[in-house]
Order: structure tokens, then C-alpha cells, then sequence
């Protein structure tokens, strides 16, 4: 059983068992615009809640994707390597960026699910 | 968004879903649906774009010429014979740093047409004041009921020929490229240039805001794609052509900027000219601008700092993905004294990796 969580920063996150997917918001890639460039991290690389583990280029501008929680990078999206158009086609699938292994069980609150995630971008 | 100024072509901007943000106090459209098909259109097509929030000043009066010889340091006598002419020049400070570039278009020898950069008004206002109180007879006067509307791209003319109304298709016809004219009936106060900032053919329109909507609308009824400033940064940085507050600053001369061609230290018959700035660009350059394009994976962007078998030799100025050339490119300002030619490559800091690029000449396309 997974669960999708959203964040403020316009990330999503799965979580099934004590790993974590991650990737940007469908609402993410739009405001962005054509990505051109995802710059992941090592695997093996500590990530620490807030701090930027990763960045995504677009045309338009570079932004930092930050970790949403404690862990440490167990895998990167290869495909986007050659195809980082997959973000923008396919934001919360096949446009994934990384897989995190949770460093303590989830702690849920600070997340929204989908449907306090859209409310959120409708202000 | 609600304190920020906005351009009489604000709501058709909101009626097409553009995506609106402060761009120096404006309030602007980045792109109203895909950044890169509105960047295509205007390579292969025709694009249009918002430029009001631009600065348009009329300069009048007999001293209308000796005045801009002085504030430019490109030759306004280069185009006084030819009503319409066009010149780009740098404005520059006494130590020869640029306060701004500007478009001028002499009309007269009694009056002239300058169009400035928005983010730089309140400067460049103050500092033509400044100067043109050492004149005797000219006068500054900033037009600000105006709208001004560029209208780009291989197919551009062709479309403002055959569906747009007579005065101005008619215009158009006899316009040569670098130059601007009044529409027939002066009293519409139509004035179109044949100038751009995308690298293609194309026109300028500063037309009186009343009168911004119809033209908009009719270019959006011809097809002709409504394009944000996103795509007229990506076509302005292929065609090689320098942005105001990144590739120009007070700090460096034009010469510094990579915009020598423009810099006219002598007049027609080889007299060196007196303009403001003249003296500073005497002694020698400390920096040289290049072009780069982008080897290993990344993209570059301003600020990134170069290096040359791990020494730090300049920065990038600007630099992007380039949707035309799908690679990304730069240009960037080095030391004079380094030694890098054409296709030699170095290294760029993006974040924690040095990645290579290739020198290369500019424009880009």
C-alpha cells in the first residue's frame, strides 16, 4: 500500500515502506516550462529535509528541488538524463526524479494529499 | 501584482492565460502557453510582443543634433542624412560605463526619436536632463501614452503587408531595414520602425495606447504568436545581442561589452569626437566578451564563473538553452589578456562541477 504526499515546495512524494519516490508536481513543470536539464544527485548522497538535493533547468530558469525528508538517495531517474522532457509529459510518473530511503519512520503532518495540494494552488 | 505598472495591453495579456510576473516594476507576460513553440514561431513564422513598458522620448530643437553627438557614443552624423535612420548607441558616464543602450531614430535635424530601457527610466531621465541642460536649444520629452508593439519574424512583413490596414501595410513597403517612419496620416501618430531584438525582420510599432488594442487583436486574428519575455530572451541571447543589467552595466565600457562596432571615437573625417565617456575609452580594456556554447550536459547561465586550467579568467553574463541550436549557450565577458581563441574550450562552475564549454563566435544563429 502507497501513499502519495504533496509538499509546499510543489514536490510529490510516494512512500511504500521505508521508500520514498520523488519527483514535481504536474502544477510544478507548468509554471517552469520546457525542462532541459535534471541535475540528480549520487546515489548514496545523505539528504537532509530542506536542503536542495537536486536541480531542474528549464528554459526559463534553474530551480533547486529540495529532500522532504531525512534519508539517503538510493536511486536517480537515468532516463531523464537523455529525455528530461519526461517531466514536463509525464510530472508524477515517468518524470520522477529520485528514490530516498527513509533515515526514521514518516512522519506525516507538514504533507497535504492531493486534494490540500490543489486547494493550495488555487489561492 | 496589484502595485506594479501596467501596459495598456495588460488584460488581453490576462484573456490569453499568460503568466504574468514583475519584471522591473511591470507587470509582464514570461510566456502565455509553451516558452519554445513562441520562440519557433518567431524563427519560422511571426511572433508579436508587448513592449510598452520601453521608454520613448522625443528629442527637439536646434541643438537636437550637437546634443545626441555629445551623449552617444556611437555618431549620430552617421545617419543625419537619412531621414528615418536608425542607430543603436551606448549612453555612457564620464568613466565610460554604460547607463544604458539605446535605439535612436533621427527624423529631423531638429528632432530625433531615443527608445530606452524600462528598468533604467529614472536614470536615464535624470541623466538626459542633466546633459541637455548644457544646450541652449533642445528638449527632452518622454512620451508616456504610448504603446509600443514588435511584431517579428521571417513572415512578419509579408503578413503586416497583405492583412493589416492600408497606412500601415503601406508603410511598410518602402521601409528599409534600420529605419523608421510616421504612417501617412501624422495625425495617428503611428510610428514604425524596421528594428527588433530577436535577430529576424521585423517591425517596432509605437502607437498611441488608445490605439494598442486593435493592433494587438489583429495580429492575434493573423496568427501571428503572442510571445513573453521569456522567448524574447532566448532569441535576443542566439542572436547575440546584449541585455542591459547582465551583459552592460556602469562598471564596464561598451568596449568591455563586446560592443565596439557601436563605439564611433572618430567622425567621418577622422577628428576624434568629443562625446561623454570619449577619455575613459582611451586607456586599455580589461575585458573582452565571448561567446560559448555548452560541451558536457548542464545549462548555462549568468554569473557562472570560467575557468582555464583551473583559473578563474571572467563570468557568463547571460546565457540559456538555446531552443534553435538545442544546446545551451552564453556569452560571457573574460580578461582582455587571456588567451582563449576560437573553439578552444574551457571550464564552466555549474554548482559543484566544472563542465565544458567551446568558445565561439557570436551571434549564435
Amino acid at each position: 500500500m502507497t501513499i502519495t504526499y504533496y509538499t509546499k515546495d510543489h514536490e510529490w512524494l510516494i512512500i511504500d515502506n521505508d521508500i520514498a519516490t520523488l519527483g514535481i508536481t504536474d502544477h510544478a513543470q507548468e509554471a517552469l516550462g520546457e525542462i532541459v536539464y535534471v541535475e540528480a544527485p549520487e546515489i548514496g548522497t545523505a539528504c537532509q529535509k530542506g536542503e536542495p538535493i537536486a536541480v531542474v533547468e528549464s528554459v526559463k530558469a534553474a530551480s533547486d528541488i529540495y529532500a522532504p525528508l531525512d534519508g539517503e538517495v538510493i536511486a536517480v531517474n537515468t532516463d531523464l538524463e537523455d529525455s528530461p522532457e519526461l517531466v514536463n509529459e509525464s510530472p508524477e510518473s515517468d518524470g520522477w526524479f529520485i528514490k530516498i530511503r527513509l533515515a526514521a519512520p514518516l512522519d506525516a503532518s507538514g504533507y497535504m494529499n492531493k486534494e490540500q495540494y490543489l486547494e493550495s494552488i488555487t489561492d | 501584482m496589484s502595485d506594479l505598472l501596467k501596459t495598456p495591453l495588460y488584460e488581453q495579456h490576462q484573456n490569453l492565460g499568460a503568466r504574468i510576473v514583475d519584471f522591473g516594476g511591470w507587470a509582464l507576460p514570461v510566456n502565455y502557453s509553451s516558452q519554445v513553440e513562441e520562440h519557433n514561431a518567431v524563427r519560422n513564422n511571426a511572433g508579436v510582443f508587448d513592449v510598452s513598458h520601453m521608454t520613448v522620448s522625443d528629442i527637439t530643437g536646434s541643438d537636437t543634433l550637437p546634443f545626441l553627438s555629445k551623449l552617444l557614443a556611437n555618431d549620430i552624423y552617421k545617419v543625419s542624412s537619412l531621414p528615418g535612420k536608425a542607430l543603436y548607441s551606448c549612453m555612457l558616464n564620464e568613466s565610460g560605463g554604460v547607463i544604458d543602450d539605446l535605439i535612436v531614430y533621427y527624423l529631423t535635424d531638429e528632432y530625433c526619436r531615443v527608445v530606452t530601457n524600462a528598468a533604467t527610466n529614472q536614470k536615464d531621465m535624470a541623466w538626459l536632463a542633466k546633459q541637455a541642460a548644457s544646450f541652449s536649444n533642445v528638449s527632452v520629452t518622454e512620451k508616456s501614452d504610448l504603446a509600443l508593439i514588435a511584431i517579428q519574424g521571417p513572415k512578419a512583413l509579408d503578413i503586416i503587408q497583405t492583412k493589416f490596414s492600408d497606412d500601415i501595410a503601406s508603410s511598410t513597403k518602402n521601409l528599409n531595414r534600420f529605419q523608421g517612419t510616421f504612417t501617412e496620416n501624422s495625425a495617428d501618430n503611428i510610428f514604425i520602425g524596421r528594428t527588433g531584438y530577436t535577430g529576424e525582420d521585423g517591425v517596432e510599432i509605437i502607437l498611441p495606447a488608445n490605439k494598442a488594442e486593435q493592433i494587438w487583436q489583429q495580429c492575434i486574428d493573423n496568427n501571428i504568436q503572442p510571445c513573453g519575455l521569456g522567448a524574447r530572451d532566448t532569441l535576443r541571447l542566439e542572436a547575440g545581442m546584449a541585455l542591459y543589467g547582465a551583459d552592460l552595466d556602469e562598471e564596464h565600457t561598451p568596449i568591455e561589452s563586446g560592443l565596439s562596432w557601436s563605439v564611433a571615437l572618430n567622425d567621418k573625417n577622422k577628428i576624434p569626437r568629443d562625446f561623454i565617456g570619449a577619455t575613459a575609452l582611451a586607456s586599455n580594456s580589461r575585458y573582452k566578451m565571448i561567446g560559448l556554447i555548452l560541451e558536457g550536459k548542464g545549462v548555462l547561465r549568468g554569473h557562472q564563473k570560467l575557468l582555464n586550467n583551473s583559473e578563474e579568467v571572467g563570468e557568463i553574463t547571460s546565457g540559456t538553452f538555446s531552443p534553435t541550436l538545442q544546446k545551451s549557450i552564453a556569452i560571457a565577458r573574460i580578461r582582455s589578456n587571456c588567451e582563449l581563441s576560437i573553439d578552444s574550450t574551457l571550464h564552466v562552475q555549474i554548482r559543484k562541477n566544472q563542465v565544458e564549454a567551446r568558445i565561439v563566435k557570436y551571434p549564435f544563429i
